[in-house]
């Protein structure tokens, strides 16, 4: 009777889920078929495979344009510099706040956990202004230095909690056996490190390479556009040309379904502050 | 380690030798040299510019040249009688209500499914509904776009003409009385599964066996529910409703591209869009400062005061996860 129940109760618990991710999955499965159909059959009707033969010349256009591979390479620059700028910067001044003593710490590592309560999103006027108060408009630094500044707060409070855990006495020992606060810094620390350096990577990666306010305001001129930035134009030109900008659209969704599957665990920690498992 | 030793030993008798003072000195040194960079392009990227916002927030200037036309809090007057941006809290406080009163009960709902018990696919069910969280936001809003279409073979209408007779198409963006909640449903789409890795982080971090304990004494499940699972939840909550109601300040892409720029008629203008437009868009640089440093007031007041009252019970790295999650 009660394992009568309790399969009931499964059944029920499958098709919630299975009936919720049909509705998550749908638009996304969409998208990629219509980019293998004509944009006659996709408007038709929505769902189907594609009658006349796979479509690939909807990729064929975009492979072929110098702008598509323009943008990839804006969106590789601005998504690596951040990312790198980001964990190391981040790491000197999570190491510097939760190792050294020195005077004005707090004060210091308080002024930064100001930067949580300004998302870019809100600060970008003023943002805009100082960054044409340095001549960074229409430059791929315009967008990478306010990114990482405004990346900086979280990263370093994931790094120092992660810091602090780490025992004294690895410290004390080091120093004993002569290592200088950089040797200990660069060679124990780092490497003990390397999930949660590795998670916040993760987070920045994602947020930069996905980054479409600051790039709309700061690069004017198209040919330093990156992707998300490249997409709307292509959009904005082929724009009932459904079949073809779905073929752009599925171009994007890959890499971040792929990237999603090799750094799901790194994701999940730095989201959760490393509590998740499994 | 072995390596390690070598690399690092040398220095023993440097440092064996050096007095008190030549060590504070490297101290300070070390802090200099770590911390500068970092709080240089911090100080750079996000402290000046708010401060000089509310400068530039007291003059009518459109961006060219130095500000020179003081009006004092004329700005601010203009914006709170602007019946656009009056309309633009008021959506906001909508996505808001809707996101604490819908989206989140949905993914706690979703991580008790998913997240404990034995579930065979736990970790594909879990993938596919997180996954919409890491798409860029624009590609949300172009797919969901060709979604809500107003024709009658675009994907919403068609299903829902399959089940429904006599189905008239809708235009979901379209209707002024709708585009609100239609743009929610894609926000909850993108967002919910960020909440449910939350929730699920916080389900692991309680034993079972104080649920059973509960069972033994004679607790239904929804007891067990609402007197034991849910309040040993209770930081997490707390941290994803701070999340959302901060969250919901700060949702533009989504908006703007979906929307067609607040549209139509600004039925789904939002506190962010409407900066972007009224401030940036029409070169009101002093105008968009004054709305700038309302929303830092709105979002500073309501941080001071929920970490104060509501989590200064829960860990203070919190926040660090905050910013990492919705941004």
């Amino acid at each position: 009777m009660e394992r009568a129940q309790q399969s009931t109760q499964n059944m029920l618990k499958y098709a919630i889920l299975i009936a919720l991710c049909l509705v998550i999955m749908g638009p996304v499965v969409t998208a990629v078929l219509g980019s293998i159909r004509t944009t006659g059959e996709f408007v038709s009707t929505p769902f189907g495979l594609p009658e006349s033969g796979i479509r690939w010349e909807n990729y064929q256009s975009i492979l072929e344009s110098p702008s598509f591979w323009n943008s990839l390479k804006n969106s590789l620059i601005i998504t690596i510099g951040v990312t790198l700028l980001n964990i190391t910067l981040a790491s000197m001044l999570a190491f510097v706040f939760s190792r050294v003593e020195f005077r004005g710490r707090t004060f210091l590592f308080n002024v930064l956990l100001l930067g949580l309560l300004f998302p870019l999103v809100i600060a970008i006027l003023p943002i805009f202004i100082q960054v044409r108060q340095l001549n960074l408009i229409n430059s791929l630094w315009g967008v990478i230095l306010p990114l990482v500044a405004f990346g900086l707060p979280s990263s370093v409070v994931i790094l120092r909690s992660f810091f602090i855990a780490i025992p004294s006495e690895l410290e004390d020992a080091a120093y004993i056996d002569g290592c200088t606060p950089f040797g200990f810094f660069r060679y124990i620390l780092l490497p003990l490190a390397r999930p949660a350096l590795l998670a916040v990577a993760t987070l920045q990666v994602i947020a930069s390479w996905n980054e479409y306010f600051l790039p709309l305001i700061v690069l004017v001129e198209d040919d330093l556009w990156p992707l998300p930035l490249g997409v709307m134009q292509f959009q904005g030109q082929y724009g009932t040309d459904y079949a073809r900008v779905m073929a752009y659209v599925t171009l994007l969704i890959i890499p971040a379904v792929l990237f999603y599957l090799m750094a799901e665990k790194y994701i999940v920690t730095g989201l959760t502050g490393g509590e998740l498992k499994g | 380690m072995s390596a390690l030793r070598f690399r690092v030993l040398p220095s023993a008798y440097e440092r064996a030798a050096m007095d008190k003072q030549t060590r504070e000195w490297n101290k300070w040194l070390l802090v200099a040299l770590f911390t500068l960079p970092g709080m240089t392009l911090f100080v750079l990227f996000v402290l000046m510019p708010i401060a000089q916002s509310a400068y530039f927030s007291l003059y009518d200037w459109n961006g060219f040249g130095p500000p020179t036309d003081f009006i004092g809090l004329g700005n601010y007057d203009r914006l709170l009688h602007h019946s656009v941006f009056q309309q633009s809290v008021g959506h906001t406080f909508i996505i808001m209500t809707l996101s604490l009163l819908i989206q989140l009960p949905l993914a706690l709902a979703l991580a008790l499914l998913v997240g404990r018990g034995k579930l065979h696919g736990r970790r594909v069910f879990r993938a596919i509904l997180f996954i919409p969280y890491i798409f860029s936001e624009v590609i949300t809003a172009i797919i969901w776009r060709y979604v809500l279409s107003p024709d009658d073979g675009a994907l919403l209408n068609s299903v829902l003409g399959v089940f429904i007779p006599n189905y008239e198409p809708v235009g979901w963006l379209a209707d002024r009385s709708i585009v609100l909640y239609a743009l929610f449903a894609v926000l909850t789409w993108k967002y919910f599964g960020f909440h449910m890795i939350l929730y699920m982080a916080g389900l692991q971090g309680i034993s079972p066996d104080l649920e059973d304990a509960a069972r033994v004494d004679g607790a239904t499940e929804p007891q067990v529910l609402r007197h034991v699972t849910l309040p040993l939840l209770g930081s997490t909550i707390r941290l994803t409703v701070f999340l959302s109601v901060v969250g919901s300040f700060q949702q533009f892409v989504l908006a703007w591209v979906l929307t067609n720029e607040g549209g139509p008629a600004n039925a789904s203008q939002l506190l962010a869009t409407y900066l972007y437009k009224f401030g940036i868009q029409l070169f009101n640089l002093g105008y968009g400062s004054a709305i700038a440093l309302v929303l830092f007031t709105i979002t500073l007041i309501f941080s001071v005061i929920y970490q104060r009252f509501v989590m200064r019970r829960d860990y203070s790295n919190n926040l660090g996860q905050a910013k990492g999650g919705t941004n």
